[in-house]
């Protein structure tokens, strides 16, 4: 295995988001807070409760899963996609370096990115509402899953981009309305019975029902659901990076 | 062992990129160690794929290369590790400084730091004193030995430099002949594309002549020189004639342009070129001209004449 060739890479990605500090950390965290102050002051005011919880702390996994969603997709599309558009993508194709090994550098940068941004997130959310976590542990690993798996799909998308439209396109046209539409800012309970069924087919919903149980061990849909749902998506990313590689699409031919 | 195998061995190598183009065909060529292999060809002739294949950049549709006995694809860590690549665009990032790109080229090939080794590098290609500066800021100049020094980052016994002095001033070009010379002469292994014809005649043992996605030479440099030595006088008639004097008959000339010109083949490497001695027959035989002009031929008419003498593979 070629550590010190992943270390490499993800040294290079991490020292990327210390470049273009305000762009990866301050502006979601900016985002985050003028969340805050519209929908749980404003209109928080006028919604007293959801499941038994504050409006103002339900929005909370809500607002990280938007974040971590949108931040992984970003930062792992355009960690690829750059050194394509330059041309110095020869330099890794060149070395002696697997497929894994460069999925592991750049996905496992933009997911660390990700985590970290989603613990700043929520830690800036406990100078608006109060936070307890009832499964922390589960936190974590919907966390860390969920990271993964859009860093994974942001690869993807850095991999199949041919312009920077493209690179925009997924992030602001699906992930972000598919997440808006998923239960960020509402229970899926709340809808009626048919934009319920609705909502099951969009995959966000299970990520952030599961996310949202580990705060406060209430979900809209089986958190054991929420869980398959999250490594099926995992999997999928991974077979179709897996063939990227093995065809070498938009790579090698 | 290592006398046994070529630095680089390709066998039956094709390559048809998903758009139909055949960019190369039934390439066969071994390079040895420790020579300097200039592979030359015009624009579009094969070179960049041939070596982008070589580095594990474009697949091959079929056929086999090693390098240093490892199979690039079967075996790829050990094959592309001895491997260093200087490609033709200036493709550096922007906002780093000369010792980190070097750092992360190093650790991409699987080594660990040594700072040493990269100041060395760096002092070798006078650019120690632009450690601190970003790569942005750099001249074009600076911008392609920094480019070297990344390829060599990993101390390659093998270095391909695609097109290294196309664009390049002169002093810059004979400064990177000079480091060509002293890495070949620390034991690496050297292959350069060019179409400057000069650049294979200053540096390279051997020249690979690469046309249509064909290998159609291999030779050594003096052999090739040779044949590239061949120039060709036209002498403007003040009047037209309709055959060549009987007492030229020596000279083989030929007629062009309606009788108004007469062309004259030589060889600047022969210890005469019969030109003195043509003027002299040429005006015994009253024959005037009003201008002259001599031409040699372009690496693209030996191309279009190989194309024709060799009909297949010349190894």
């Amino acid at each position: 295995m070629n550590l010190y060739g992943v270390r490499a890479i993800y040294a290079y990605e991490m020292a990327r988001t210390g470049r273009t500090l305000f762009q990866s950390i301050v502006s979601p965290v900016i985002s985050t807070s003028l969340y805050f102050i519209v929908f749980g002051a404003a209109i928080g005011s006028r919604i007293t409760q959801i499941n038994g919880v504050s409006y103002g702390s339900f929005i909370v996994p809500g607002l990280i899963m938007l974040m971590l969603l949108t931040q992984s997709v970003t930062n792992a599309s355009f960690g690829i996609y750059f050194p394509r558009f330059v041309g110095t993508i020869y330099e890794i194709l060149s070395a002696p370096i697997s497929s894994f090994e460069i999925v592991l550098g750049y996905v496992g940068a933009a997911a660390t990115k990700s985590i970290i941004l989603g613990l700043i997130i929520l830690a800036t959310s406990g100078f608006f509402v109060p936070i307890h976590i009832e499964h922390p542990a589960w936190m974590l690993a919907f966390l860390v899953l969920t990271a993964v798996s859009f860093s994974l799909l942001g690869f993807i998308l850095g991999l199949w981009a041919d312009g920077f439209e493209k690179l925009q396109i997924v992030p602001l046209l699906i992930i972000t309305p598919l997440t808006f539409l998923g239960g960020t800012f509402y229970s899926t309970s709340v809808l009626p019975p048919f934009w319920r069924t609705v909502t099951l087919f969009n995959p966000l919903v299970y990520l952030i029902s599961g996310f949202r149980w580990s705060f406060f061990g209430v979900a809209d849909v089986n958190v054991g659901l929420s869980l398959t749902m999250t490594l099926a998506f995992l999997a999928v990313c991974l077979a179709i990076v897996w063939w990227f590689f093995k065809t070498g699409y938009r790579l090698k031919n | 062992m290592r006398a046994m195998t070529s630095a680089i061995s390709i066998a039956q190598l094709d390559k048809t990129y998903a758009s139909g183009f055949q960019a190369l065909k039934n390439i066969n060529l071994d390079i040895r160690h420790g020579e300097i292999f200039a592979l030359l060809g015009p624009n579009g002739a094969g070179k960049t794929t041939l070596i982008s294949i070589i580095c594990g950049i474009v697949r091959p549709s079929s056929g086999t290369v090693s390098v240093d006995g490892h199979d690039i694809i079967a075996d790829y860590r050990a094959a592309r590790a001895l491997i260093g690549l200087v490609p033709q665009e200036l493709t550096t990032d922007a906002f780093e400084t000369p010792p980190a790109t070097m750092r992360f080229s190093r650790g991409l090939f699987g080594l660990p730091p040594n700072p040493g080794y990269i100041e060395k590098v760096l002092k070798q290609l006078s650019l120690w004193d632009k450690r601190d500066a970003k790569i942005r800021m750099l001249s074009g100049g600076m911008k392609r030995r920094l480019m070297i020094a990344k390829a060599l980052a990993h101390e390659p016994r093998i270095l391909f430099l695609d097109e290294p002095t196309a664009g390049v001033d002169v002093e810059l070009r004979k400064d990177m002949w000079q480091l060509v010379r002293e890495l070949r002469a620390s034991g690496v292994t050297i292959i350069l594309t060019t179409h400057y014809i000069e650049e294979a005649e200053e540096m390279a043992d051997r020249v690979g002549v690469i046309n249509r996605g064909e290998i159609i030479l291999v030779e050594e440099k003096a052999e090739l020189m040779r044949k590239m030595g061949k120039k060709q006088l036209r002498l403007e008639l003040r009047e037209p004639i309709t055959v060549v004097p009987s007492t030229l008959a020596g000279y083989k000339l030929s007629l062009g342009n309606s009788g108004k010109e007469l062309i004259y083949n030589y060889d600047t490497k022969s210890e005469h070129t019969g030109i003195t001695t043509l003027l002299d027959e040429l005006r015994h035989a009253g024959i005037k001209f009003k201008d002259l002009q001599t031409t040699q031929s372009s690496l693209e008419d030996i191309f279009v004449g190989l194309v024709h003498q060799n009909s297949g593979v010349a190894r």
